[in-house]
């Protein structure tokens, strides 16, 4: 069981209110993704909710029993932290075993959940080595073994992979997405990287100022955005927004293309723009290009192998099931 | 940058650095070593030729000799345990966020400004005064007959002294490896169920232990040396005299140089076994 409910919760540091009043469910075993700019409240938010800040106004209940004034450890929480916070003088089985020491359990279990955390999480043959001796992968995964033998009623993860290099960072993705099909445990993961956001999670939510802009599920996002916030956030690359007469024929402030939803041709088009930069991914490429009315660059997805070059002129068409329309708050248009 | 010329440039200006530490070292203790052989009575016929190991066996047969080392020992382990003890406490307190801090640390080091022979006299005539000390006003206040510190209590006196002088320095190490602390390890352990003392004990205090070693490491080099602190209060009696003091006695008091200096290479010989064992565990510690 781990679900865990905000009602209400504020928090304030001094006369700053980081978080406005803010309701939240997250149902039991789902994987939560806090996603938001760095400094939107997401990491205050989490540990909110490990109970490492007090919150100051409202409720946090988890399994239906209120927890706002239980300390940390009462919690049934596990945390991985961004440092990973490894304990660095003791071995790699101690640092697993010490949530279990201190909740003294007995040596037999102790050894028992050890070797299982170990051999799920591929640390066997590393369980009696420092911290200080282990690649940042590892460490990160004695992280999360010292949170999982507790089987806590839910896991919080505050931005675990930021410290790993980009290829590392891929595989501890999935490893992790994996464990929580294995283990079918609440997780709630705060990130600024909206591709860690899509890929891991069944509900994101999405911040901004201590504000939740928008919950749902990636797909949910990613088609109807509920605002320009979260329209432009959620997507790589981001995507296009044009103001001006071209968003007024379409009764709308401001209307939004993603970059994958517009077709480049050579000959005819809507649109018509000159090449700037064009990155290429070998599988992809992405354009940059200049001189579109209300929108300068507008980047557009094309093949791996289209033939453009810097200066060329391009014509655009988008496709009109995919334009998304703002009002002038920012607000969507249905 | 390493050229010829430039070495050598580099050789000569160093020179000069080099030859006064040789000398400053070599020469003092080239004379000790000199003087330990022979009989030399300054005011009894001055140099009177070679001896052999006399004085070493003089110094070491003599009665005053083992207590000297056992009060040497004393003072050193009461102070170390003190300011260590202390040291630690103080440095989590100063570490904690509050208003003035930087006042309070500042005055928090302030004794150690001080040099040893004045604090030891504010302590023997201010504080530690059976007549008008303010421990005898406080004694008094609290109808207790007051103590003569430096008779009575001598020994505990010594160590309360030099700690007072040594803790700003424990003090001021430790608070530096408390601060380097990653506060998210602590956290961690509050979310793993320990309770605050069990954070202590299993994250703070192996965090400080390379810290505790270095402050008892230099620590012990320096109080194995004391001696204004004893001239000032005591002047080595009541059971306060430690080897180096009893080597002053030997030459100063008794005119013996001769002996003086083998009680001095026995005092080097100490320290160095004291340094090497200190060291080698340093050395294990700072491995990891």
């Amino acid at each position: 069981m781990g679900q865990i409910q905000l009602k209400q919760v504020t928090k304030s540091f001094g006369d700053v209110q980081v978080i406005p009043p803010l309701d939240l469910t997250i149902e039991d075993g789902e994987f939560t993704v806090f996603v938001g700019p760095s400094g939107c409240g997401k990491s205050t938010l989490l540990r909110l909710i490990a109970g490492l800040e007090d919150i100051t106004t409202g409720h946090i209940e988890i399994d239906g029993t209120d927890a706002t004034a239980l300390v940390p450890a009462k919690r049934g929480l596990a945390m991985v932290f961004q440092s990973y916070a490894l304990y660095p003088h003791m071995t790699v089985r101690k640092n697993i075993a010490f949530p279990l020491r201190m909740a003294k359990m007995d040596q037999a279990e102790i050894d028992k959940r050890v070797e299982g955390a170990a051999s799920v999480l591929n640390l066997t043959d590393y369980l009696d080595r420092r911290p200080g001796q282990l690649s940042g992968g590892q460490r990160q995964r004695v992280a999360i073994g010292r949170a999982i033998v507790r089987e806590p009623s839910a896991f919080l993860f505050d931005e675990p992979l930021s410290n790993l290099d980009a290829a590392l960072r891929v595989g501890m993705r999935m490893e992790i997405s994996e464990l929580h099909k294995k283990l079918d445990t609440t997780m709630i993961y705060v990130t600024h990287d909206q591709v860690e956001a899509m890929t891991m999670a069944d509900k994101i939510v999405v911040l901004q100022a201590g504000v939740i802009e928008q919950v749902g599920s990636p797909l949910e996002l990613y088609r109807n955005p509920r605002n320009i916030f979260v329209a432009g956030f959620i997507g790589s690359p981001r995507m296009n927004f044009i103001e001006g007469p071209e968003a007024a024929s379409h009764n709308a402030h401001t209307i939004g293309i993603r970059p994958e939803h517009i077709e480049v041709s050579t000959t005819a088009g809507h649109w018509e723009g000159t090449v700037g930069v064009a990155e290429r991914l070998g599988s992809d490429t992405f354009i940059h290009i200049h001189g579109v009315p209300g929108c300068d660059p507008m980047t557009v997805r094309a093949g791996g192998d289209v033939a453009v070059k810097h200066g060329d002129t391009v014509y655009l068409t988008p496709d009109a099931t995919q334009i998304h329309k703002f009002d002038a708050e920012g607000l969507r248009i249905a | 940058m390493a050229t010829k010329a430039s070495r050598s440039a580099a050789r000569l200006m160093m020179a000069p650095a080099v030859v006064l530490l040789l000398g400053w070292m070599l020469v003092p203790l080239i004379m000790t070593l000199w003087f330990s052989f022979r009989t030399y009575l300054p005011l009894r016929g001055g140099d009177q030729g070679w001896t052999g190991f006399d004085n070493y066996v003089r110094f070491v047969t003599s009665s005053a000799f083992w207590p000297a080392v056992q009060t040497t020992l004393i003072i050193v382990v009461g102070v170390l345990i003190i300011t260590v003890v202390l040291g630690v406490l103080l440095a989590m307190l100063l570490d904690q966020p509050m208003w003035g801090q930087g006042v309070v640390r500042i005055l928090v080091i302030a004794p150690f400004f001080v040099m040893p022979t004045v604090s030891a006299l504010v302590w023997k005539n201010m504080f530690m005064d059976p007549v008008n000390g303010l421990f005898a006003h406080l004694w008094r206040f609290f109808g207790a007959e007051p103590i003569s510190w430096l008779s009575d209590a001598a020994m505990p006196s010594i160590i309360m002294i030099v700690s007072w002088q040594w803790l700003p320095f424990a003090t001021l190490i430790l608070l530096t490896a408390i601060q380097s602390l990653d506060s998210e390890q602590l956290e961690a352990a509050e979310m793993d169920g320990a309770p605050k003392l069990k954070q202590f004990y299993y994250i703070i205090l192996p965090h400080l232990g390379r810290a505790i070693t270095i402050v008892i490491l230099i620590q012990t080099i320096f109080l194995l040396a004391i001696f204004a602190e004893i001239f000032v209060t005591t002047g080595g009696a009541f059971g306060t005299r430690t080897l180096s003091y009893l080597i002053f006695q030997r030459v100063l008091e008794s005119q013996n140089v001769g002996l003086g200096s083998a009680g001095g290479v026995y005092a080097i010989i100490l320290a160095n076994i004291v340094a090497i064992f200190l060291m080698r565990i340093v050395g294990k510690n700072l491995d990891n």
